[in-house]
């Protein structure tokens, strides 16, 4: 299987230099390629497993709790500004 | 050398007056600066921080308080460098984090302060506990204290050189695909990993969150009873943490085995297994049987399948967890025109080479037109891999098998290969997509001198029986008080 790893990174958000794509490519078709042993099974009405607990819609009660105050979710904030993170203009 | 101690041999002198808790702080950090120039197990560390609330123990110690109400009171405990510790820097091994300093506390440590417990050190690990080695650590590799030309294994690399070299009394570690297991097998020390759920995640940076748990790397069998004792239980902080009961698992290290069956899995014999180490767990197999332990043959037929279904699974929740690291709220940022250009070449910065291999990987198999192929599938495998495991254990109480196919390797040798180092991990890695609990106990040395381990699987929150039989186990054999060769 053929990755368009242009694509892929561009989904992932992460840019790479021209050596790091050249090591990852055929890494990534190696990896693959072994991947694709799962092929092997048929899975035919079997379950998938998310998770391995049988739990669902875990609740709590809607209740006010103490949580982080915006002085403490800032402290690491790159830039900020108003009480507010920064980020470069997202529309015109 | 009182940092050779274990805790429950350190908190008897404590608790006797016959050391401090600041003696014992004091003595772990004349051995980092004597050996961890050697050995880079640690990150960082706050000797003062560590001082002060060594400082505290004593002051509770004289006031009479005791480690029936307080376990852990005065003993030096170090940490991964992926579980919150407030007002301490968290760095993952990455540099995508830059100068973070954590804001909160992780329910773990919470638990270990509550019962006195001195928390220190950021421990050396892989990126984002992405590896089997600490290679892929941003900051210096580890090394392995039995032979530094090695590689401690990893991810939590740090956490089991730090216990091996006697630089702190225990540590936590977390555990994705064998993170815990296979560095305490490579470094001489105990590592167990808890059934998920067991342990609160609450303040443990997600690697894979269906497959991570956090859990202790200690010097023997009792000192992971007493921090397993310490750190389990429901938190409602964290909705996948089981809301059972926590057993007293000190209470159950009785050495009695007899009548235990312990199953020895077919597909395990496979042929990357180097015989050494294979000679080594046959005879810890064998000293089961001599203690009363019914050793049978079982099968766990989709054992081969098992590493290919991680490896989607894992990186594809890796994929979604990490998405966070974006140089918006935390972290270091590389600017750009707008906040695609940043994003990108703030995570193409940040991140290691394998971080960003997996997240490939991770948004490949979830990527529109391959979900089916690769994710479904794989979540379909999971399913067969945990049923060959329920299966077994109708049969048996407990699966043993070495925790790695070889013992430490070398520095370099599997870097250019990752697929190989994956590969490395084929006797732990199931656990985790099963669920079920495993330890890893020292279990002889190879030619070279080089620990091996012996892996045990209990059963779904059998942490007990588990204990109890790696303990009966340790009783009868000295490998564990066996230590590296360090000046």
């Amino acid at each position: 299987m053929e990755i368009d790893l242009q694509h892929v990174v561009n989904l992932a958000r992460i840019n790479l230099s021209l050596e790091e794509e050249a090591r990852i490519r055929p890494q990534m078709k190696e990896i693959l390629k072994y991947i694709d042993k799962l092929n092997e099974l048929d899975v035919e009405g079997i379950e998938p497993t998310a998770h391995a607990l049988p739990l669902t819609n875990v609740m709590r009660k809607d209740e006010v709790q103490r949580s982080l105050s915006s002085e403490d979710a800032l402290r690491n904030a790159p830039r900020q500004a108003n009480g507010l993170f920064v980020v470069p203009k997202i529309v015109e | 050398m009182p940092h050779t101690l274990t805790i429950h041999e350190l908190t008897a002198r404590l608790a006797a007056k016959e050391l401090t808790a600041s003696e014992i702080v004091q003595a772990c950090m004349d051995r980092i600066a004597s050996v961890d120039g050697e050995l880079n197990a640690f990150i960082g560390h706050d000797v003062e921080d560590a001082l002060a609330q060594a400082e505290l123990a004593d002051r509770a110690l004289a006031d009479g308080v005791v480690h029936e109400a307080k376990p852990l009171l005065g003993v030096p405990i170090a940490i991964k460098d992926v579980i919150a510790v407030k007002d301490q820097p968290l760095s993952c091994g990455s540099k995508i984090l830059g100068e973070f300093i954590s804001p909160y506390e992780a329910t773990v440590i919470s638990k270990l302060r509550d019962a006195g417990a001195v928390i220190f050190g950021r421990l050396n690990m892989d990126e984002f506990a992405m590896g089997s080695s600490t290679e892929n650590s941003a900051y210096q590799p580890a090394r392995n204290p039995w032979d530094t030309d090695r590689i401690p294994g990893g991810s939590s690399g740090g956490s089991a050189v730090a216990v091996a070299a006697d630089e702190c009394i225990a540590s936590l570690g977390s555990d994705t695909g064998g993170s815990i297991r296979q560095p305490a097998s490579l470094c001489g020390c105990v590592g167990l990993k808890p059934t998920y759920g067991r342990v609160s995640r609450f303040g443990l940076v997600a690697y894979a969150s269906s497959l991570d748990q956090i859990g202790p790397l200690t010097k023997d069998v009792h000192d992971a009873a007493i921090m397993l004792n310490v750190i389990s239980g429901y938190d409602p902080q964290d909705s996948t943490s089981e809301p059972r009961d926590v057993p007293d698992y000190s209470a159950a290290l009785n050495g009695e085995i007899k009548g235990l069956k312990v199953g020895l899995p077919k597909e395990y014999q496979s042929a990357g297994l180097d015989p050494e180490v294979k000679s080594n767990v046959d005879a810890a197999v064998a000293k089961l049987e001599e203690l009363g332990a019914e050793i049978m043959d079982i099968s766990l037929p989709h054992t081969e399948y098992a590493i290919a279904a991680y490896y989607i699974i894992a990186t594809a929740e890796a994929s979604a967890n990490l998405a966070r690291f974006d140089g918006v709220r935390y972290g270091d940022r590389i600017d750009g025109v707008d906040p695609i250009e940043m994003l990108c070449a703030t995570r193409g910065t940040g991140f290691g080479e394998e971080v960003k291999r997996r997240i490939i990987l991770g948004t490949y198999v979830l990527s529109s037109g391959y979900y089916d192929a690769y994710y479904l599938r794989a979540q379909k495998v999971r399913t067969l891999v945990r049923d060959d495991y329920l299966k077994a254990f109708e049969k048996v109480d407990l699966i043993a098998s070495p925790t790695s196919p070889t013992a430490a390797f070398k520095v370099g040798e599997k870097v250019g290969d990752p697929l190989q180092m994956y590969l490395s991990d084929i006797y732990t890695i199931s656990a985790n997509l099963a669920s079920t609990c495993g330890i890893s106990v020292p279990c002889g040395f190879t030619s070279r001198g080089l620990p091996v381990g012996l892996q045990l699987l209990g059963q779904p929150f059998g942490e007990k029986q588990l204990l109890q039989a790696a303990h009966a186990y340790e009783q009868h054999t000295d490998w564990h008080s066996r230590r590296p060769p360090l000046n």
